[in-house]
């Protein structure tokens, strides 16, 4: 295990921001700490990277008793929302900084500039201010400069927040490619569900300074812990008292068929590759079904039509604490937050 | 502003992007008409008068003015005193504004006012305040009246807010990510000062010490009591000028000024240039 929380737990005045949280991050791999603004998880980061103290437990690097170092001495590299950037120091300077302050040779600084730059595609801008480089830029920068030292562990705080949604998908597949080269233990914080299950290995979601599950994306999209986890990471409906994936539901208009809820069609959406159906059960419950285009013109379904609502075996619920009766309005409009989540959250 | 960033196969350099003037069209023009005119009457005409008056009596006069051994003790106290209070409040000033924007501690807000004491009290009566304080009579049994300290002492009275004022904004305004990144990467406290936040504030320190250095230079009420401006030991440029105009005498008087003049100017220029310097080594 190379990062080890032990009951760490973390006020700010009467705001809890981490209450007894333990975590093993693994050796080697690219781990998300998942969750809402405010959950905690940026402090969790901090608290790794002695930039914040814990007020109780203990956090182990690579087997080193890390709680009371300073940052100076965790050999991490930290990469920041806002990038960051030295300002008055060209790109190369910036990138240099962490190696010039370890007195390394001249040309040892040299060649492993011009190594960094090049991962990072900057070749052609050392020379420039940070002010001249775009966020995207910006941000690989701070990349390389955290990457120069060699750390133990790279810890990125919202790395693409401050970018804009293309930018940030760029760097999103770059940063799975480069950690794929590179191979040190990383860990990145994001409010991004979408942008965790694409990059991660690992993701830990956390949520009011606790963690609600620890697992592969696929773990934690197809076996959620719990309400929360089921909803922060995709779409959800209600069907019943159960939590579903829209995706996950089936519709039938077969006439002999007896399985299933029975229910009509109120809507149909269809939104570039998929269609969402709206269905009032006739116990006057509303349900979203997502449906691929070809399923939808397969069935041929319309607004008005008597169908029948299945679960696809073995797909993932959840029981809903909220009453079922009150569902419709509330659902309905969840859906839709969630469907539009991956570029509107902000932090 | 950004057009280098935009042209990715210019090579890379450090030059600011250069804006381009736009022809005066006629409101603009009228107003650098009204900005030089103002500017001409305020400043330029004044100063030109000034080096006019020096020079009516040939250089050989003025030259024998400002190496008049009484005149030369003047000017070589005014300037040395002068750079020395620069020099303390670069320090001082600096520490000031760091206390104020960093920390937190009780009676910060009336701190932050009474910085500002120097500037608004007439500076006559901060003379007599100091006078009452280390004269004579002075109740803390510290009598440094009639002493070089005296000038020195009035001079860091009055520059005191100049480095505080123009450096808290800055300070405050600094990106402290910057910092921790420094820190993550290794940096001790130390060289996350020297080479992240110096650099930063380094403008704003050469900015307050030129108004500190040439508010010095020109500084009159608050020394003139406490001082006893003794000819040779301590008295002051500002003070020699008056005498010099009592005395019927206006183009010593100027002579001096023009001395002052040059002095101040260059301090503002060597300044400039090691503002430059510092920010470029990081």
């Amino acid at each position: 295990m190379s990062i080890e929380i032990s009951n760490v737990g973390k006020r700010f005045g009467d705001f809890v921001a981490l209450d007894d949280v333990s975590v093993n991050i693994p050796s080697g791999r690219l781990t998300a700490l998942l969750g809402p603004s405010g959950g905690g998880k940026s402090t969790l980061l901090r608290i790794i990277a002695g930039l914040e103290r814990a007020d109780t437990g203990r956090v182990e690097i690579e087997g080193v008793d890390a709680t009371g170092l300073p940052p100076q001495k965790r050999n991490v590299g930290f990469v920041f929302q806002h990038y960051a950037a030295f300002k008055h120091l060209s790109v190369r300077r910036n990138v240099a900084f962490g190696l010039e302050i370890r007195k390394r040779s001249k040309d040892d600084i040299r060649r492993r500039v011009d190594e960094l730059l090049a991962l990072v595609h900057l070749e052609q801008f050392g020379d420039r201010l940070p002010a001249q480089l775009s966020g995207g830029q910006r941000q690989r920068m701070a990349l390389a400069r955290a990457l120069a030292v060699e750390p133990t562990v790279l810890l990125l705080d919202e790395p693409f927040g401050a970018l804009d949604a293309k930018v940030r998908k760029e760097l999103r597949d770059w940063l799975r490619r480069l950690h794929d080269e590179v191979h040190v233990t990383t860990v990145f914080v994001t409010h991004d569900q979408e942008e965790a299950l694409e990059v991660a290995d690992e993701i830990v979601v956390i949520n009011e300074g606790r963690v609600e599950q620890i697992g592969s994306p696929d773990d934690l999209y197809d076996r959620p812990a719990n309400e929360f986890v089921m909803r922060f990471l995709g779409p959800v409906t209600q069907l019943g008292d159960q939590l579903v994936r829209p995706h996950d539901l089936q519709l039938s208009t077969g006439a002999g068929d007896r399985a299933g809820v029975p229910g009509r069609v109120t809507r149909v959406t269809r939104v570039g590759f998929e269609s969402r159906v709206g269905v009032i059960t006739d116990d006057g419950q509303a349900v979203t079904v997502t449906l691929t285009r070809n399923e939808l013109l397969a069935l041929g379904t319309e607004v008005g039509d008597e169908v029948r609502i299945r679960l696809a075996p073995e797909s993932p619920t959840t029981t809903s604490t909220t009453p079922a009766q009150s569902a419709p309005v509330s659902l309905t409009k969840k859906f839709a937050s969630a469907g539009g989540a991956n570029l509107t959250q902000t932090s | 502003m950004t057009t280098t960033t935009l042209v990715p196969d210019l090579p890379a350099g450090n030059r600011r992007p250069v804006r381009a003037g736009r022809p005066l069209t006629r409101v603009s023009g009228l107003g650098l008409g009204v900005a030089m005119v103002w500017f001409s009457l305020l400043v330029l005409i004044p100063l030109a008068a000034v080096v006019v008056t020096a020079s009516e009596g040939g250089w050989d006069g003025f030259w024998r003015t400002v190496t008049n051994e009484q005149t030369a003790a003047t000017i070589r106290l005014t300037v040395g005193t002068a750079l020395l209070v620069t020099l303390v409040n670069i320090v001082m000033g600096t520490l000031i504004a760091w206390v104020l924007v960093r920390d937190r501690f009780f009676g910060k807000r009336a701190l932050e006012v009474l910085i500002d004491v120097p500037f608004a009290l007439p500076t006559i009566v901060a003379g007599l305040v100091l006078l009452s304080l280390y004269g004579p009579d002075s109740p803390l049994g510290v009598n440094i009246a009639n002493t070089r300290i005296a000038v020195f002492l009035a001079f860091l009275f009055v520059t005191l807010p100049f480095i505080v004022r123009t450096v808290q904004p800055v300070l405050a305004e600094l990106d402290q990510e910057a910092e921790e990144a420094a820190a993550s990467l290794g940096a001790s406290r130390f060289s996350t000062f020297r080479r992240i936040i110096l650099p930063s504030l380094t403008p704003a320190i050469a900015a307050g010490a030129a108004l500190s250095f040439a508010r010095a230079v020109g500084e009159y009420g608050s020394l003139v009591l406490l001082s006893g401006n003794l000819p040779m030991r301590t008295e002051v440029a500002s003070v020699r000028i008056l005498s010099s105009i009592e005395n019927d005498n206006p183009d010593s008087a100027a002579a001096v000024a023009v001395v002052l003049l040059a002095i101040s100017l260059a301090v503002i220029v060597v300044l400039d240039v090691l503002q430059r310097r510092v920010m470029r080594r990081g």
